[in-house]
């Protein structure tokens, strides 16, 4: 071993625990002891240790104040709509384009996938919202998520079809399987582990969403996780309340984390494995 | 990603102009394929797509040449009007500029770190999973909490100017505030890069490392002689998702400067959130449309590039 590997091997793990603890480490404890202190110790959000620990007061103050148990349910009354409809609409959709040929489904396929580029045209979003009536209602994000991940959720889908043996389908068929049980109990569990990694990546963007929920349902009281969150910040002009801003951002967090904890393995092995063919 | 569309399509096309006979399967096939692949099971993605993505953007063809606005009860067409406005007072100019250094410097910040990640963290080791886990959190908290919690770190009376002792206003210069907040961006997203570099490395066959190995190749000449051109599908998906994913940047922005200071970080999305506000719809979907045309002049010949690419690999 030649003696730059040696420093190497030490010098490594070294750099690693730096870079967490500054890279990571840092905004953490600043996110946690923050969300532990009392306002006069928050208005300047240092790193020092909590004089005095309120966590729970300042917790109970968000959820209260921030209005987030009802946030929590209107995210979830949005956000699980969309993330199903996403993966049934697009997993039937990708295995007709992964299975026929023809000029006509070519490019439909290249109309639906043309989400993954282009950006969604927020402004008009709204106004044709308004004229179906949709806009301010729980329908019209569910439509508007929907119609924004579905490109996602084809490309992948499709590409991962295009892999599964077309003699599975038909052996079923020799059955007598209709079109619909040879999707039901042939195609969709095959297609788990996309179905896995979309609905992690589909439920990460719309769980943090708050730039076409401000268009589509405002504040009001459909209003999701990210604009109380938002709300709360905003009154942080006039009140300083970084204590409670922190004890928000720690709450809504939390459910996505709990998501990437259960699901670690296969999450990292679908992105990894969808994004390089 | 834009890899596998650009081979598909091609299959496509070969296939339609190979006529039906040339196919790989009898005659009739199609048929049959039409039978047992209904479209109709194609028909709600298309037409939920239809109507809440292509539709809106169709409609954002036309809404930026009427006088649509909070102030006028019907919609009568405007010309150019809302175009020659925001062209003349500048922030046409300044929105494409900010956005498009935005997404340069976002795109730049998200690859190097992820890149660094993986290499720091390519052996499959119990303490190499763990933080990676460590560097993918980001990546789990929403982008606008990331922008406050950025905010907060770089407060003048902030965590930042604590640890180092100074007492910077971070975020108030019209120069440099753009970098730091594209960094913060690549911050949030670098744990995902990390992910699909890693996969990159993992995919290089063994035996060419030992080839180079033998050779007599250090650490150094066999990162840029194998490695990195070895890497080249993992940085054209990571380079392109996170151009086009920084130009539409909303939320980070929002959080840390508001687009301030001195509108040096008004990006689109940000621009048209507050003129919006104002009631300016029509003011705001002109915006929109420019957005939109500037992703599809970056998206295309990018698109066209990899494709070139991809048929001399």
């Amino acid at each position: 071993m030649t003696p730059t590997a040696r420093v190497w091997r030490y010098a490594r793990p070294a750099l690693v625990l730096l870079l967490a603890a500054l890279a990571v480490g840092v905004p953490l404890w600043l996110v946690l002891a923050t969300s532990a202190k009392p306002q006069g110790e928050a208005v300047k959000p240092n790193l020092d240790l909590p004089g005095h620990w309120q966590p729970a007061a300042n917790y109970d103050r968000a959820l209260s104040e921030g209005e987030m148990v009802r946030g929590f349910v209107n995210s979830l009354l949005v956000v699980a709509p969309s993330v199903v409809l996403v993966l049934v609409l697009g997993a039937g959709a990708a295995w007709v384009f992964a299975r026929r040929r023809g000029r006509l489904v070519s490019a439909a396929y290249a109309l639906t996938i043309s989400g993954l580029l282009l950006p969604p045209a927020v402004i008009t979003i709204v106004m044709e919202l308004r004229q179906l009536g949709l806009a301010n209602t729980r329908p019209g994000m569910i439509a508007v998520y929907t119609g924004m991940y579905l490109s996602t959720s084809i490309f992948f889908m499709t590409g991962f079809i295009r892999t599964i043996p077309l003699e599975l389908e038909e052996a079923a068929r020799m059955d007598g399987a209709s079109p619909l049980r040879v999707f039901a109990r042939i195609i969709l569990p095959l297609l788990r582990p996309v179905i896995a990694t979309a609905t992690i990546m589909v439920m990460l963007y719309a769980w943090s969403d708050i730039f076409y929920a401000f268009f589509v349902l405002g504040g009001g009281d459909k209003a999701t996780l990210p604009l109380g969150l938002y709300k709360v910040a905003s009154a942080q002009l006039y009140l300083n309340n970084w204590h409670l801003v922190f004890a928000y951002v720690v709450v809504m967090s939390l459910p996505m984390v709990a998501v990437f904890l259960i699901a670690q393995r296969k999450i990292v092995s679908g992105i990894t494995s969808g994004a390089v063919k | 990603m834009a890899d596998t569309a650009i081979r598909t399509r091609a299959r496509a096309a070969g296939g339609s102009g190979g006529k039906r006979g040339g196919q790989r399967k009898s005659v009739g096939r199609l048929s049959r394929a039409a039978v047992h692949h209904p479209w109709w099971f194609a028909l709600p993605a298309v037409v939920v797509f239809a109507g809440f993505f292509l539709l809106p953007n169709l409609l954002n063809f036309f809404y930026p040449f009427t006088n649509w606005s909070a102030y006028h009860t019907g919609i009568s067409f405007a010309g150019l009007d809302n175009f020659t406005t925001i062209a003349d007072d500048g922030s046409l100019l300044r929105a494409i500029r900010t956005t498009l250094v935005y997404a340069v410097l976002a795109a730049l910040f998200q690859n190097v770190f992820g890149l660094v990640l993986a290499l720091l963290l390519e052996q499959d080791t119990r303490f190499n999973r763990f933080f990676r886990a460590v560097f993918f959190l980001p990546v789990l908290i929403s982008a606008l909490a990331v922008g406050y919690v950025f905010q907060a770190l770089l407060d003048q009376d902030g965590a930042v100017n604590q640890l180092l002792g100074t007492d910077i206003p971070w975020l108030g210069s019209t120069t440099w505030t753009m970098v730091l907040v594209s960094a913060i961006h690549g911050w949030k997203w670098m744990g995902l890069a990390m992910l699909i570099y890693l996969a990159g490395l993992k995919g290089i066959p063994g035996d060419m490392l030992e080839a180079a190995k033998v050779d007599g190749a250090g650490a150094w000449r066999t990162f840029w002689s194998i490695r990195f051109p070895m890497l080249a599908p993992a940085v054209t998906f990571n380079v392109t998702t996170a151009l086009i994913g920084s130009m539409n940047t909303f939320d980070i922005v929002q959080a840390t400067t508001g687009g301030g200071p001195a509108s040096s970080t008004e990006v689109f999305n940000i621009y048209m959130f507050r003129v919006f506000g104002q009631g300016l719809y029509a003011q705001a979907s002109a915006m929109s449309l420019v957005l939109f045309l500037v992703v599809v002049a970056v998206a295309i010949p990018l698109v066209v590039g990899l494709r070139r690419r991809e048929q001399m690999l």
